[in-house]
């Protein structure tokens, strides 16, 4: 760098007090004892001579020795930048608008790099240390506005199609590639991007650091501001079966981005993204970005459970007429209010609705409303249903359970078998291969080249039709016809086999319900309750896992949530079993199906069974539970 | 051959069983084994590091694998193969380094058997898997050499052999010095295959023939070369049968008696050997060619009749026993012929039971009732049922009347006159027999144990 020219700027270094100043290729200054650079830039008459005035190639003043690889200098969050791009442009082929690109996303991804500070405002972190006063007094660099300072153009796409900045051919003209070396080769600590090393240690208190999983994160908050019918569970099913790019997303960055050392750790994944983890990150995002309240979800938005409720429904083969009562379920609990469903991170306890998984868990209650699923009553329905088909082979079929059972049984061990063989089959590795340093350079690659001559040999042993042909997408992933009997379709049975008429209105021939959480956990270990599977009953357990399939979740998950749903549900029949099991310390579940008055008229008895269906956790001392009991208050969080 | 191949199955379930585990869970000491415990932790625990999908979806491929092969589904392992191939990619190096030895003995079975198989993809696969790490070097050799074997392709497994044989890695081949033993030894095997042929070829020729002395000479040189291969191996304890039995087989050939001898009796005694019934035969056998005096004979089956009871050369024993002049001898052969006739595999041995009826006769006649007795109280319980039943004089009775007669006889000695197999036998009425059955009425009356009067 030239040293001359930088004479004759003669303030202290903020950092260790030299004067000793050197150019950067930008024109900033930068302290030749400490590597601290300024913000102050010298002044250059004509910014057109320098080309790449938006690439922040920090010359470290350091010897650079041997090159690792050569390539771009770029930044750990263009690399994100990169990945977020792929996935906003992947989401385009599936359908969702353009919006959600260019806007919103991008949006959202500006506004991250600014509340991260890595760009869009006064410091970067990268151009001062962290602790180092604001030395710069250039409005221009803090207007949202502006267009990025730090994130090159040249590397990687703009979100934005305008303008030549998108071209493809930029890629291409970059002048003056600068190569850029590790800090140090020797210690095996090094990579690729020019801040990998300091970004992985790099903890700072307040700020949401990019991991890979949170691009799905930003994705998902995108399409949930757009409205747009992919809830959480078809993002990650799409991330599955390779329509998002997610795991190895890394493999597309452009030639000259270089990846190794500490990049592995940061882009590199080994697992599919969970669902409960991204639903977290979503909200701690939102949070981090101080966004705004969301666009309302309305009764007309996909979003909305009874729409949800519609879509499920048609998706596990069940019953239309079924979609009245989820409706009623809906209103009654109150979860189709717009208050409830919109997302608004600036509330006291921002939280959002885990929409797909809340609209399945009334599908849950609904079915537990129609047929109890204790083991039992629903197939003397089923016989009930089954001898009226046999004697009315011209009406209107009623909806027989066992014969809903078979098929989905059936379907959904086909569907699980084929989901375990294709993940057994997935392969993980990229083909560009990663690696920690130049001392296992040579092994790693040699390792990878084995790999491929070795899936070269055993694939001509494979038969030629390939069989892990990709799936299109689709946001169903069950089909159903009359015409095959395997995959009977139930949508057009009637309940009448399961309803009465009482006086003006339907009610359930099921008179009784039982609760799957009968008493919630108040600790502090986050969940409101267990699913001990063999606690309950085996048609239960199927319709758990079939569901729970469905959306790429654990059982367990479901199951709280179906709980949440009748706690709102059952809100008078929580307090009363409070009462009455503080009185006879007897934990019964079964309360009697009188949820509302337009459903069910409740003439029975209260208890039914003696079978006790929840266990509570702490049910070694009685006087522990008594006091649990009376101390067991119940409130909503989410209200 | 095919046993070898078959092996590879066998090792493969128990290792990747093992491997499933992780830690195995064994009591020390105890013995006990339970599989299940440390899957069990693993689920209860669930605030430790999440397993990887990547780990989770190869072990599955894994499992995929191992029924696939089950069912013979060379199609579909190959298939998932393909994606188990990146275990060896794993970050886990401990997964990673394991990963070789599983991937060559799935990867072997199924070019074994697919039918798109061959053998130069076998040829082609074992080269790159031998040269994975360095520890399956000399393991992946010695099976590639014996599937070439199974082939017919002695050359090649020859000169597979032989660059196994010269592989070297610095402290890791003196670890091995066993495998490279093997090979060693394998490779002497297949000399002694080409000299046994040359063998064959030279008793064909005429001795005062011209090529008979190039011939034998050619012998002789094939002789030395293998002494060396199969001579290191054979020191190592081990069970190495083969191996000895041919070089046994060559020393002998060229007179060697004394070393013969010193590796016979070396490989039956020395304890640090495993227990093994073959060396014992063999040196038996040996002992008898050289006809040895029968002191010695008794001394080696003795060995072998602490180790099978049930072996075909304990009629020999005993018949040797008999001829003996101690009197020691003499109760040792009764308790061989009540050792043979314990076992199921017996029971229609019709020598042996005439071997015991002569020689509890010969026991009564030379009043040793007390040795007969000694036998016959621990077994007094189980024989009757075992041997002398209704149902076995009736099906004797059809099949084999010599036999029949014989085991009567011994049955009413030891359990009396009123046993249901001596009667039943006794009651026939057979023309060829009636003289036979009436000396064995005589001999019951006269010895039988239970006998009141006596």
């Amino acid at each position: 760098m030239d040293l001359d020219e930088a004479k004759e700027f003669k303030e202290r270094c903020t950092q260790c007090a030299a004067v000793s100043w050197g150019l950067t290729d930008e024109g900033k200054y930068y302290c030749t004892s400490c590597h601290n650079v300024t913000e102050r830039s010298k002044e250059v008459v004509n910014t057109g001579a320098i080309p790449n005035t938006k690439i922040q190639a920090i010359n470290r003043g350091l010897k650079r020795k041997r090159k690792l690889e050569k390539g771009w200098d770029w930044y750990v969050c263009e690399g994100f930048q990169h990945i977020l791009y792929q996935q906003a442009e992947a989401l385009k082929t599936l359908g969702v608008g353009p919006e959600l690109k260019n806007e919103v996303l991008h949006n959202f991804w500006k506004r991250y790099l600014q509340k991260s500070k890595q760009a869009y405002c006064k410091n970067p972190v990268y151009t001062s240390k962290r602790k180092a006063p604001v030395l710069e007094d250039n409005p221009s660099h803090s207007d949202w506005d502006s267009e990025p300072e730090l994130l090159s153009d040249f590397s990687c796409p703009s979100f934005v199609e305008s303008g030549a900045e998108s071209q493809p051919d930029v890629h291409t003209q970059k002048p003056f590639p600068i190569i850029k070396a590790s800090q140090s080769e020797t210690a095996s600590i090094c990579s690729g991007s020019v801040d990998g090393v300091e970004y992985s240690l790099r903890k700072e208190k307040g700020i949401v650091k990019m991991t890979v999983p949170r691009t799905l994160a930003f994705c998902c908050l995108a399409l949930l501001w757009q409205r747009e019918t992919i809830t959480l569970s078809d993002l990650l099913r799409f991330v599955e079966e390779d329509h998002i790019p997610y795991i190895n997303a890394f493999q597309h960055f452009p030639e000259e981005m270089k990846l190794y050392g500490r990049d592995k750790g940061i882009f590199a994944i080994e697992s599919w993204p969970n669902y409960e983890d991204i639903y977290k990150k979503m909200i701690e995002i939102a949070t981090f970005l101080d966004l705004p309240r969301f666009p309302d979800i309305t009764e007309d938005c996909y979003l909305h459970p009874n729409m949800l409720c519609l879509k499920y429904l048609m998706e596990v083969n069940l019953p239309d007429e079924m979609h009245n009562l989820t409706c009623q379920v809906v209103k009654m609990t109150g979860i189709g209010e717009v208050d409830f469903l919109t997302f608004d991170p600036i509330a006291k306890m921002a939280k959002t609705a885990k929409y797909d998984v809340q609209a399945v868990a009334v599908i849950v209650v609904v079915l537990k409303l129609l047929f109890l699923l204790d083991d039992n009553l629903e197939w003397s329905l089923s016989n009930i249903a089954e001898k009226y088909n046999e004697k009315n082979k011209e009406d209107k079929p009623w909806f027989d359970f066992r014969k809903w059972y078979q098929v989905m049984k059936k379907s959904l061990d086909e569907k699980k078998q084929k989901w375990e063989e294709t993940r057994a089959k997935y392969l993980w590795k990229s083909e560009k291969p990663l690696y920690h340093s130049s001392i296992d350079k040579s092994v790693v690659c040699k390792r990878r080249e084995m790999v491929v001559n070795l899936q070269k040999q055993f694939s001509t042993l494979v038969d030629s039709t390939p069989t892990i042909g990709k799936k299109s997408p689709s946001s169903f992933q069950f089909n159903w016809t009359e015409e095959d009997p395997d995959r009977t379709c139930f949508h057009g049975h009637s309940l009448q086999g399961v309803l009465t008429k009482k006086g003006q209105s339907l009610t359930t021939k099921n008179s009784l319900y039982w609760l799957s959480t009968q008493k919630f956990c108040r600790s502090y270990c986050k969940h409101v309750t267990t699913y001990e599977e063999s606690n309950f009953s085996l048609s239960y357990q199927f319709i758990i896992n079939l569901f729970s399939f469905l959306l790429r979740i654990k059982t367990s998950f479901l199951h709280e949530e179906v709980s949440l749903i009748e706690k709102r549900l059952f809100k008078t029949k929580y307090s009363k079993t409070k009462k009455k099991s503080s009185r006879s310390r007897k934990c019964d579940p079964w309360i009697s199906n009188d949820v509302t008055r337009t459903l069910v008229r409740n003439t029975k008895s209260q208890a039914l069974l003696p079978t006790c269906h929840f266990r509570t956790r702490c049910g070694a001392q009685k006087a522990v539970i008594q006091k649990a009991l009376q101390e067991f208050r119940y409130s909503l969080k989410c209200e | 051959m095919q046993k070898s191949m078959s092996d590879f199955s066998e090792e493969l379930i128990k290792s990747t069983t093992e491997d499933d585990q992780g830690e195995r869970c064994e009591l020390s000491g105890t013995g006990m084994h339970f599989p299940w415990l440390q899957k069990h932790i693993e689920t209860v625990a669930t605030g430790g590091k999440k397993e990887k999908d990547f780990a989770q979806t190869t072990s599955a491929c894994l499992s995929f694998i191992q029924e696939a092969l089950l069912k013979h589904q060379w199609q579909q392992a190959a298939e998932y193969m393909h994606s188990y191939l990146q275990v060896l990619e794993d970050s886990d190096s401990c997964k990673r380094q394991a990963a070789p030895e599983i991937i060559w003995k799935l990867g072997s079975e199924i070019l074994y058997y697919h039918p798109k198989s061959n053998v130069e993809a076998f040829n082609a696969f074992a080269d790159r898997m031998k040269n994975i790490g360095v520890m399956n070097y000399l393991k992946i050799s010695l099976q590639h050499a014996l599937y070439l074997l199974h082939h017919g392709m002695l050359e090649d497994a020859n000169r597979n052999l032989s660059q196994a044989e010269t592989w070297r890695y610095g402290e890791k081949s003196s670890s091995q010095e066993v495998l490279i033993n093997l090979i060693q030894a394998y490779k002497g095997l297949l000399q002694y295959y080409a000299w046994s042929k040359k063998k064959m070829e030279l008793s064909q020729l005429d001795k005062d023939d011209y090529a008979y002395n190039t011939a034998s000479q050619n012998m002789l040189d094939h002789s030395w070369k293998t002494s060396v291969n199969l001579g290191a191996l054979i020191q190592i304890p081990g069970v190495w049968d083969p191996f000895v039995k041919s070089y046994v087989e060559m020393l002998e050939f060229y007179g060697d008696q004394d070393g013969a001898r010193e590796v016979l009796t070396n490989y039956a005694y020395d304890e640090k050997f495993p227990s093994n019934p073959n060396a014992h035969i063999y040196l038996y056998n040996f002992l008898k060619r050289e006809k040895a005096p029968r002191e010695k004979l008794i001394s080696v089956l003795k060995i072998l009749y602490q180790i099978v009871p049930s072996h075909k050369l304990m009629l020999e024993f005993h018949r040797l026993l008999r001829k003996s002049e101690k009197e020691e001898h003499h109760k040792l052969g009764l308790e061989v012929l009540f050792a043979v006739l314990d076992f199921a595999g017996c029971t229609k041995n019709i020598t042996a039971w005439k071997y015991l009826a002569k020689y509890l006769r010969q026991t009564l006649m030379g009043s040793h009732l007390a040795w007969v007795q000694e036998e016959w109280s621990s077994r007094k319980n189980w024989w009757p049922g075992f041997h002398f039943s209704y149902f076995w004089a009736k099906s004797d009775w059809k099949e084999d009347k010599a036999l029949a007669c014989e085991k009567a006889l011994v049955a009413g000695v030891l359990s009396g006159k009123g046993c249901r197999y001596f009667r039943y036998i006794s009651k026939q009425d057979h023309q060829v027999f009636r003289k036979k059955i009436k000396r064995m009425k005589k001999l019951v009356k006269k010895y039988s144990i239970i006998n009141p009067g006596l």
